[in-house]
């Protein structure tokens, strides 16, 4: 059976000498929602511009659903719906032009068109904003649009390349609903995001590409797993001074109302609430740091940086 | 894509080509209008009667098929180079390229475009004509075949600036410097028998002689230059330019990286 999404060996080299991409190879499962995740330049937005046919590829080979993107483009570019990063509409276009023009690209036929049109605008809130012209949205409206455009033609496999980039709570919250019940219906889902509990809380499987190399390509719950400590931020009743001795934990404090405690991997939270009881110790309320996913970033591209600048 | 897909690729293409050339109408369709009329009066009437015969007809009679033959070719150009560039520059060009749209789909559906509005101006230009001179039609399939094999070569023209060009500036850049002058020196104001000999020669190397040459033979019945020649240069310069821009467009020079 075939992976949605198939990269062997793929390398990009611009014409400045720039090595954006060295050999990667990875695969995306049918119906998995899947992040890319990377710093900047990392090369994330260049293997998705390749798998897009909008950047060309200095050596390798994609396959979308089996089919060869270089030997056999039109049935490949068929499965496929990409949101960019970047606004690429024609902005004095109304909204529902930019659609129902979409379709017609990929050879779609009068009434459909207009159905699915609608029906797409209709679900991404934008059917009221239908003669509209673009640049009147607002951005999160634009991004909104983009994803409408991306699914007019019905993809099996959608990547959206930041899809929620400047959008408020809300609508984020609202727009991952909507893509949980894209890819329950079946649709293959690939995701780059700046923001990590973005991807902890969406997807399944992950890559992590780094200075144009795959450093990390596993599930998201056997990536956090190699997590080897978690901070937590406990707000404190009390008003403290210096920092509590707290055995076996590495304990600091952030503020007289707010401690900083290392936990380990494997180790327990009971003793920690134990120990801050004995001393009179109130603990209010608990929350990690930052996100899990987010550490683990942090720290494998620290140790790739480290890597590179050892070499 | 099935034969039936593609068909529908193609008219999207064309319809939003023409829909913004139509929306736009006082920046597309009147100019010329005006130009063409403000020709008429200056050169044709004014200046034309006081210059007389022209290949044995009057100074007006003589020009109206350049004047038209030179709003085809201005239009067809510009229309596919500022709607590609534009295309380009506001990135929704990307539209079509992550579509299984052929790159020929994408280019004949620009050409069409770009030969619609051509023939459009050119029937203004030819109706206002009208008011001026009484048209002749010696070859109605002359006329025809020359007008759309015109268009076809400069919008494809057009397509290929649009690839090429990085800035709004690149886009002006050939409609001044060489399609202008080479409209010019192609025999729409003058028959190119009034010229010295080396001169004639030099203007049988500018392909758009051959284009007014011949629709003024559809018009008047009377060429500078052999109608079978004048026919076989154009296609043959429209066939070249048409595989130039679709090998282009195949390599993705100047839309992708």
């Amino acid at each position: 059976m075939s992976a949605a999404l198939s990269i062997q060996q793929l390398s990009k080299t611009y014409g400045n000498g720039f090595v954006a991409l060295k050999n990667i190879s990875f695969e995306v499962q049918k119906g998995d929602f899947f992040a890319l995740l990377g710093p900047n330049g990392a090369g994330k937005s260049t293997t998705l511009g390749i798998v897009s046919s909008l950047v060309n590829a200095t050596s390798g080979k994609v396959e979308i659903f089996g089919h060869d993107l270089a030997e056999d483009m039109t049935a490949a570019k068929k499965f496929l719906g990409v949101v960019p990063q970047e606004f690429n509409f024609n902005a004095f276009e109304t909204v529902y032009n930019i659609v129902r023009t979409q379709a017609g690209f990929y050879g779609m036929a009068g009434t459909l068109a207009d159905q699915r049109s609608e029906h797409y605008l209709t679900k991404l809130g934008l059917w009221d904003k239908r003669d509209t012209p673009a640049r009147m949205l607002s951005g999160g409206m634009k991004r909104r649009l983009m994803i409408a455009r991306a699914l007019v033609h019905e993809p099996k496999l959608l990547i959206l390349d930041e899809p929620t980039a400047g959008v408020d709570i809300e609508l984020r919250r609202s727009m991952w609903d909507f893509l949980q019940q894209i890819n329950a219906a079946g649709t293959t889902i690939i995701l780059t995001t700046h923001y990590l509990e973005e991807a902890e809380f969406l997807c399944k499987n992950i890559a992590i590409i780094d200075q144009g190399a795959i450093v990390q390509n596993t599930s998201i719950k056997a990536l956090l797993q190699q997590l080897d400590s978690e901070s937590f931020i406990l707000d404190i009743a009390e008003n403290l001074q210096v920092a509590p001795d707290v055995s076996d934990y590495q304990i600091s404090l952030k503020d007289q109302h707010c401690l900083l405690v290392e936990v380990k991997k494997g180790q327990s939270l009971n003793n920690l609430f134990v120990q801050l009881e004995a001393q009179n110790i109130s603990v209010l309320s608990m929350r990690n740091k930052s996100n899990r996913l987010e550490e683990m970033f942090i720290s494998m591209v620290e140790k790739n940086l480290e890597a590179k600048s050892e070499q | 894509m099935n034969s039936k897909e593609l068909s529908i690729a193609l008219y999207t293409i064309v319809r939003r080509e023409v829909r913004r050339f139509t929306r736009i109408w006082p920046q597309t369709l009147l100019p010329p209008a005006i130009t063409m009329t403000l020709y008429f009066i200056i050169f044709g009437n004014l200046i034309g009667s006081r210059i007389g015969q022209m290949g044995g007809f009057s100074y007006m009679e003589f020009i109206v098929p350049g004047l038209i033959m030179m709003s085809v070719i201005t239009n067809s150009y510009s229309n596919v180079v500022s709607s590609f560039y534009s295309a380009k520059f506001q990135r929704n060009v990307e539209e079509m390229l992550v579509s299984p749209m052929p790159n020929w789909i994408i280019l004949t559906g620009y050409i069409i475009g770009g030969m619609a509005r051509g023939i459009i101006v050119g029937f203004i230009v030819t109706l206002l004509s009208l008011f001026f001179s009484d048209l002749q039609l010696y070859s109605l399939t002359t006329i025809i075949v020359v007008t759309l094999l015109t268009s076809i070569l400069f919008a494809t023209g057009g397509f290929i600036n649009a690839m090429l060009a990085n800035s709004f500036d690149d886009v002006s850049i050939v409609p001044t410097f060489i399609l202008t002058p080479l409209t010019y020196l192609g025999g729409v104001f003058y028959s190119i028998s009034l010229l010295p000999e080396f001169w004639q020669g030099v203007s049988q190397l500018n392909p758009i002689l051959y284009m007014v040459s011949t629709f003024r033979y559809g018009i008047l019945g009377s060429s500078d230059i052999n109608i079978y020649t004048s026919l076989a240069v154009i296609v043959f310069f429209t066939v070249s330019l048409f595989a130039i821009a679709l090998r282009m467009l195949n390599a993705g020079k100047g839309i992708r990286t």
